[in-house]
């Protein structure tokens, strides 16, 4: 038996607005609301509403199909704020029963790397949300883009959870497939599951791509792939940001067709089923240890972190951000620290990245700014209003420990 | 192939991007295998140099063969300035030629000395650079019957910031009119000639410019401790004119010196609004942060890119910006308007409306006050400008010539 897992990532991050010198210190909002709201309900109109009502529609017609989402935390705000149908049509999705919900951090932020205690705040964060919601409670974790080492992953079982999802990266896995589970290094029970990459893209970014040999993309010629795998794996695990239907992928490249035409056509192959990632974890052995010391990511051709800590200016925004903490906690005001978290969501660094910048490929197609230096000052402007803002909260007495306030603006 | 090209002198005798853009073309064609009878205006004092000397390269000596024409015609010439240098200029009359009373009555001079020219000589095509010298390709093409291109590297309405001289514009349109192909230096040109003049976007070609890596001044070393003060410099290089916006600059300073006092503001160049700028830094009480240069030739050029922390091109209408990717090749990181031909091609840089004076001090401010971003502009404006060269802008004239002479 070969089970198929669909998990799709949810996620839309607060973007910044044009945040300049005179804002320092005189206003403190920091984000693009109206942009927000406007991409929110594009996305919404385009591939929300619209691919869960496919995604209803199968899982009424077709009994076997199965599937699972991650949300990140400020996406569900956001969903609450600007498009409540929107949410309401996941929320049907989850009442059926056959969709699992991942866990991961609220922020969609990098804080495994930087803070483990910021971390567990955010999984947690993040658990009430998904209970409140959706009355679901996650077994398995996901990291923001798929970030993974040993580290993680013994973490996270130390948590709790059961599974683990990362990307299956030629670097780390050689000739080894990733149409198995695997057990982490260090760790005891955790499970694996790894991303299927090749036939994931094939959907995600090369579905509509013309100069493709294998364009255009259909159900059967998918499966066909897809059956190959018979014999010689458990699972096959197709991950992708669920944008893929309708925003990344447009509506009339046919994708909404594919998607409603896949499963049944998995399911012409009799050893063919549907699993989501904890039934996964329950149904099959691991089949080898893979020992991640350095962190893999999905992002880009070197799956690794050079997308968001690639340059000088990565490095310094991520340390600025994480030396406040303490401080930030300290204050216990409620407003800094909602804005210190949104301002640690991992889009920030990333569109700060100016590896591929002047080839214009997707890291420009995401980007809300002209370039990785306006994401920069937008964001340094910021963290210096956290800054004069945590300086007046320690002249108010509010921060009992002085020590840790810096005292020198970023310059 | 050969080309009759009417151009411009080439620097550092006369300041400007115009006369470089065509020393960087030349040099290109010749390297391509392109025969060039490069014909210019020329006074006859200071600038009967060897103009293949300057041009550096011996091999490339036979493909180039220059043309006078005595003019003291100079690119960017207003009808007041043309009457300054006719007063200065000493009357030549020895072939019995006498500048014209005006302006236009020498471009039409000129023109009619490149019927001569065009008799005399043996080329495919023609190739002539900006307004004054449009008229001298037409007759060109009427007396030899070969086709016509018209580069465009500003049009009269960028150069006046929209409110042009008829009689020019007039120039302008008629030579675009007769052209049998236009090439702009941007896309950005490309747009201003169809708005403006009502063009036919398919008989324009865009050709981009680049920068000559050969170029010494480029590779020579520089003393770091060129840069003595501990003050951050801004740089602003080029005509104090409308066109070039040194009044944003001026306003975007006042701003930045609200927030950091440690900063000089250096603008070189010469312009009809350099009286007014001075005053104004007087009025906002910041004449003590700035340094107005005067023209920079040469070696001095580059020094200024090297000293400074960053360079500011606030253009309120910039056809290309040649500038830019000097100021990039020297590692100097750069804010320059939206409004320009270089903002298409040049991606490692911050990029501002002319207008939006806030916007224009924040990204100072930043540069100087963020080590992180500087860093990385510095690291990959460099590297992006080594992408220019002038072999790339010659090939695509190449390709025009190729298309218009076989008709």
């Amino acid at each position: 038996m070969v089970s198929t897992c669909f998990y799709f990532q949810v996620h839309q991050p607060y973007r910044l607005r044009n945040y300049t010198i005179f804002d320092i210190g005189e206003n403190h909002d920091y984000f693009d609301h109206p942009k927000n709201k406007e991409i929110l309900n594009k996305v919404a109109g385009k591939c929300y509403i619209p691919a869960n009502k496919v995604m209803l529609d199968i899982l009424n017609n077709v009994p076997e199909f199965k599937l699972s989402y991650s949300f990140s935390g400020i996406l569900l705000d956001q969903l609450e704020e600007y498009s409540p149908d929107a949410l309401t049509s996941f929320q049907e999705l989850v009442d059926t029963g056959r969709v699992e919900l991942l866990s991961e951090t609220y922020h969609h932020s990098l804080s495994f790397l930087y803070s483990k205690e910021e971390f567990r705040d955010q999984v947690r964060m993040h658990k009430r949300k998904i209970k409140k919601l959706f009355n679901y409670s996650p077994k398995v974790f996901r990291n923001t883009e798929l970030i993974y080492n040993n580290e993680l992953a013994s973490y996270v079982e130390d948590m709790g959870y059961k599974g683990i999802i990362a990307e299956g990266a030629d670097h780390i896995l050689g000739w080894r497939s990733p149409n198995f589970l695997y057990k982490p290094a260090a760790s005891k029970s955790i499970k694996l599951i790894l991303k299927n990459y090749k036939l994931s893209d094939d959907i995600a970014f090369r579905f509509s791509e013309k100069s493709w040999k294998d364009w255009p993309l259909t159900a059967p010629k998918f499966c066909q792939w897809l059956n190959a795998a018979n014999g010689s794996g458990n699972c096959i695990n197709l991950f992708m940001d669920y944008e893929t239907f309708g925003e990344h992928q447009w509506e009339d490249t046919g994708i909404f067709k594919f998607l409603r035409h896949l499963p049944e056509e998995i399911l012409k192959h009799p050893d063919n089923d549907f699993a989501t990632p904890s039934e996964l974890v329950k149904r099959y052995p691991v089949m080898g240890e893979l020992d991640i010391h350095n962190p893999i990511s999905w992002a880009d051709v070197e799956r690794d972190l050079s997308a968001w800590l690639g340059n000088r200016m990565q490095q310094a925004s991520l340390r600025r951000i994480y030396d406040l903490e303490r401080s930030i906690k300290l204050s216990q005001d409620k407003s800094l620290l909602d804005d210190w978290r949104k301002l640690q969501i991992s889009d920030h660094f990333y569109y700060m990245c100016t590896k591929w910048f002047s080839d214009g490929d997707v890291h420009k197609y995401f980007n809300p700014y002209d370039s990785p230096y306006e994401s920069f000052i937008n964001f340094t402007n910021a963290i210096n209003d956290i800054m004069i803002r945590l300086k007046d909260e320690d002249r108010r007495g509010r921060i009992i420990n002085r020590a840790s306030i810096i005292e020198e603006s970023v310059s | 192939m050969k080309v009759l090209m009417f151009g411009w002198e080439f620097p550092p005798f006369k300041s400007g991007g115009l006369g470089t853009a065509c020393y960087d073309l030349t040099k290109g064609l010749a390297r391509q295998g392109v025969n060039v009878t490069f014909v210019m205006p020329s006074a006859p004092e200071g600038a009967d140099s060897d103009f293949v000397r300057i041009i550096g390269c011996n091999n490339l000596k036979d493909r180039i063969k220059i043309k006078k024409i005595h003019s003291i015609l100079q690119p960017y010439m207003t009808s007041e300035s043309y009457h300054r240098s006719l007063k200065n200029a000493p009357h030549f009359k020895s072939k019995g030629e006498v500048y014209g009373s005006n302006l236009y009555k020498e471009v039409y001079r000129y023109s009619e000395s490149a019927r001569f020219i065009a008799e005399e000589e043996n080329f495919d095509v023609i190739h002539a650079h900006d307004w004054m010298t449009y008229q001298a390709g037409i007759n060109a093409k009427q007396v030899s019957g070969k086709p016509l291109v018209l580069h465009m590297h500003a049009t009269e309405f960028d150069r006046t910031g929209g409110n042009p001289n008829s009689y020019i514009s007039h120039i302008e349109y008629t030579g675009l009119k007769s052209a049998d192909k236009i090439i702009a230096n941007s896309n950005y040109t490309k747009q201003n000639i169809i708005n403006h003049y009502n063009i036919e976007p398919e008989r324009i070609e865009i050709v981009h410019w680049g920068i000559d890596p050969d170029n010494l001044y480029l590779n020579m070393d520089y003393d770091p401790a060129i840069k003595k003060s501990r003050d951050k410099i801004v740089l602003f290089l080029g005509r104090i004119t409308l066109q070039k916006g040194p009044d944003y600059f001026i306003e975007a300073a006042k701003k930045v010196l609200d927030f950091e006092k440690n900063v000089k503001f250096v603008v070189a160049g010469e312009g009809d609004m350099l009286d007014r700028m001075i005053d104004r830094t007087v009025e906002l009480g910041i004449s003590d942060k700035f340094l107005f240069t005067g023209w920079l030739k040469g070696a001095d050029v580059y020094k200024a890119f090297k000293m400074a922390d960053l360079y500011i091109m606030p253009s309120v209408s910039e056809p290309f910006g040649l500038v830019a990717l000097e100021a990039i090749r020297n590692s100097t990181p750069i804010i320059i308007s939206k409004n320009s031909g270089v903002s298409e091609v040049v991606s490692h840089a911050l990029k501002v409306d002319f207008w939006d004076i806030n916007q224009m001090a924040n990204h100072i401010v930043s540069i100087i006050k963020y080590k992180e971003l500087e860093e990385e502009m510095k690291e990959n404006c460099y590297k992006e400008s080594c992408r220019f060269n002038l072999d790339k802008p010659a090939r695509e004239c190449i390709h025009v010539y190729d298309r218009v002479v076989s008709g």
